[in-house]
């Protein structure tokens, strides 16, 4: 332990230090002020983006080879961070409004992204199991917030089973490869598979249970059944900040576990990672359809999202091939943040104090009588569905590419079909706010639109440029492998 | 073998097959309970003698102490000391009988159809996970996770106050009626 260890992971330490901080600091904040913790966190957030920021361009590895910095964990992190501020401007109000507000939520989301920055950057079987754990505990936490409603509480604990049990599936890989290798090192791992001094069926089973455990934390089908409960009844800005950090979090593990340590189960593993991505695409926008309730249409939507995701999993173990498809892995996630977030601001505005205005039938007439709020939620709709001139079809584009290049043609054919079916869903949206009548109310807040309009300006704006921001995911990934 | 080690073995043996029986038959969930300490206390024993104190130590602090004042907290709280005599889930006492029967069949069948002979197993050193050894390795190598556990445990228990403290506004406490009450915005 020296000093580097600490320069390499002070992003986290200062996370960390920060959320301790907070927690004490909110003790003296009246009920009533804690706007104040808000702003605080927010600048907690700010400053260790730039402390995450300072990293880029170097690497190295940390605290007796734990963790590792390079320009994939850099980029995540900030997408984490970024999530973090969003989530702040999307809480604020509504927890206020909604009565959940505790000085508390803010400390825990810390410690959650900080998990998230752990699993993203950990180079040891056991950090990964302890990071998503660290990303998970707080989370149980916040999906339970608002207790006094029985929706809340039974995400809380759908969330809390399914989450441990995926803990368990990933803690037997662990054993089973540790079983195998005699270590729980990636960097050693990769060294005995080299030498050939390994058991090989061991050594698959515990690879496919960590693929498992992974897999459910994705919410990627068939493990993907608690998703829509848990978005639903948790609250709202906790649902975002599950649907997208948490997903992001998910599959930058596995592609972490996956790329440095298991290159050499690509033909044992490519054909189970093409099925759950087809899966999971398919189900997860035929299931979308049926939906009324928008944010169990957003939770579906975000299935299927995490489907078009695995297929930059599908082409890891083919080297030519493998930098492309993640860095247009790391591109569609971009996309996906700002796309997601934006719609789930406009399903904020829209939800009413009593929890009620969560229907499609309550966004008819929206567009025509707050146009702002109404063509931001389209432009978020097509960049979810892949029309161009938004993130999303870029986002598309490039991972369809990607996947064609490494020869899964039907792949991206399964992938175009499945967005295909998804126009309709997302559409309808789009029919009920500027085709029907009606007489929409949404609660006004400065944060909230702010947040929805200025998604949906980077989503167009950054649109124009897909190639330069192509290239730095690009360069970001340059020392995965 | 020596007399004395085989009469300390036979007895801390019988202790914890006796202790974990009468876990299971016990009817009151009290006594299951004050059963499964002696049960951790006399493994725990069985573990000292066989030259693991750290993993002993941890066995009596972590199991035998706090888990056991978890359990006894709980059954305590919920009034749970009578068990109920009707199965919650039918079928598990057919199934956990059938699950014994197949591995005892699986132990003999293994001792049966084995091919290398058993062997003793080789001494091994006498600093082998010492408690100064472990502590070496946790400060040392294991620095990083054993900071995350710590954080861990932090937030499950931020969580749990959070979950479980009383925040009042919208739940007058029965019997004290105040005045007027608060209009929410």
């Amino acid at each position: 332990m020296n000093l580097s260890d600490f320069i390499l992971t002070l992003p986290i330490i200062t996370l960390l230090v920060w959320a301790l901080l907070l927690l004490v600091v909110d003790l003296w904040v009246p009920k009533g002020r804690k706007g104040i913790v808000a702003a605080l966190a927010a600048l907690g957030l700010a400053v260790t983006m730039g402390v995450t920021l300072s990293q880029s361009g170097g690497s190295g590895l940390a605290f007796q080879n734990m963790i590792i910095v390079d320009g994939f964990a850099v980029y995540l992190n900030v997408l984490y961070l970024v999530s973090g501020l969003v989530v702040v401007a999307l809480s604020h109000d509504y927890l206020k409004r909604m009565n959940l507000e505790r000085g508390e939520f803010y400390p825990l989301m810390f410690f959650s992204i900080a998990g998230m920055m752990l699993v993203t950057q950990a180079y040891n079987l056991i950090m990964v199991f302890l990071a998503l754990e660290f990303l998970s505990i707080p989370l149980y936490v916040l999906a339970g917030l608002a207790r006094e409603r029985p929706e809340s509480e039974e995400s809380s604990l759908k969330y809390f089973l399914l989450g441990t049990f995926s803990s368990a599936f990933v803690l037997y890989g662990i054993a089973l490869i540790f079983g195998a290798t005699a270590t729980t090192s990636l960097a050693l791992i990769i060294e005995r598979v080299g030498q050939g001094a390994l058991n090989l069926p061991l050594f698959i089973a515990g690879a496919a249970l960590m693929l498992v455990g992974f897999a459910f934390k994705l919410a990627a089908v068939p493990f993907h059944e608690w998703a829509p409960d848990v978005y639903q009844g948790a609250p709202t800005p906790v649902s975002s900040f599950m649907a997208v950090a948490v997903k992001a979090a998910g599959v930058a593990v596995l592609l972490r576990v996956f790329l440095t340590a298991f290159p050499s189960l690509a033909a044992e593993m490519a054909p189970l990672g093409w099925g759950i991505a087809a899966l999971t695409m398919l189900i997860g926008n035929l299931l979308a359809i049926a939906q009324t309730n928008l944010k169990r249409l957003l939770a579906y939507s975000s299935i299927s999202h995490g489907g078009y995701l695995l297929m930059a999993f599908v082409a890891y173990g083919n080297p030519q091939v493998a930098g492309q498809a993640v860095a247009a892995m790391l591109f569609y996630l971009l996309a996906y943040t700002l796309t997601t977030f934006g719609a789930w601001a406009v399903v904020i505005s829209v939800e009413q104090n009593d929890y009620q205005g969560l229907e499609l039938d309550d966004y008819a007439g929206l567009g025509l009588k707050y146009p702002w709020l109404g063509v931001a939620m389209l432009v978020f709709m097509l960049s979810l569905t892949g029309i161009p001139l938004t993130m999303g079809f870029w986002g598309k584009l490039f991972l369809f590419r990607a996947t064609v290049d490494a020869g899964y043609v039907e792949l991206a054919l399964i992938g175009l079909l499945s967005s295909l079916i998804s126009a309709y869903y997302y559409l309808r949206v789009v029919v009920m706010m500027f085709m029907r009548s009606g007489e929409p109310r949404i609660r006004r807040d400065g944060w909230l639109s702010l947040v929805a309009v200025g998604s949906a300006l980077a989503v167009v704006g950054l649109s124009l440029l897909p190639n330069q921001i192509l290239q730095m995911a690009a360069q970001a990934i340059l020392s995965l492998q | 073998m020596d007399i004395g080690v085989l009469l300390v073995y036979g007895i801390l043996g019988l202790t914890v097959i006796v202790s974990a029986v009468g876990l299971i038959v016990s009817r009151n969930a009290l006594y299951s309970a004050l059963f499964l300490v002696v049960n951790f206390v006399a493994v725990g024993l069985l573990y000292l003698a066989l030259g693991a104190p750290f993993i002993a130590f941890a066995q009596v602090t972590v199991y035998a102490g706090s888990i056991m004042v978890l359990f006894i907290f709980v059954i305590m709280l919920l009034g749970a000391e009578n068990l109920m005599l009707d199965e919650p889930l039918r079928g598990q006492r057919a199934l956990g009988i059938l699950l014994v029967v197949i591995f005892l069949a699986e132990i003999v069948l293994y001792y049966l159809l084995r091919t290398t002979p058993l062997q003793a197993i080789p001494a091994i050193p006498q600093t082998f996970a010492s408690p100064a050894e472990i502590g070496m390795l946790l400060f040392n190598r294991y620095l990083l996770p054993f900071e995350v556990t710590a954080f861990i445990l932090l937030a499950a228990t931020v969580g749990a106050i959070l979950l479980s403290k009383h925040e009042g506004p919208t739940r007058p406490k029965p019997g004290i009626q105040k005045p007027e009450t608060p209009v929410e915005g």
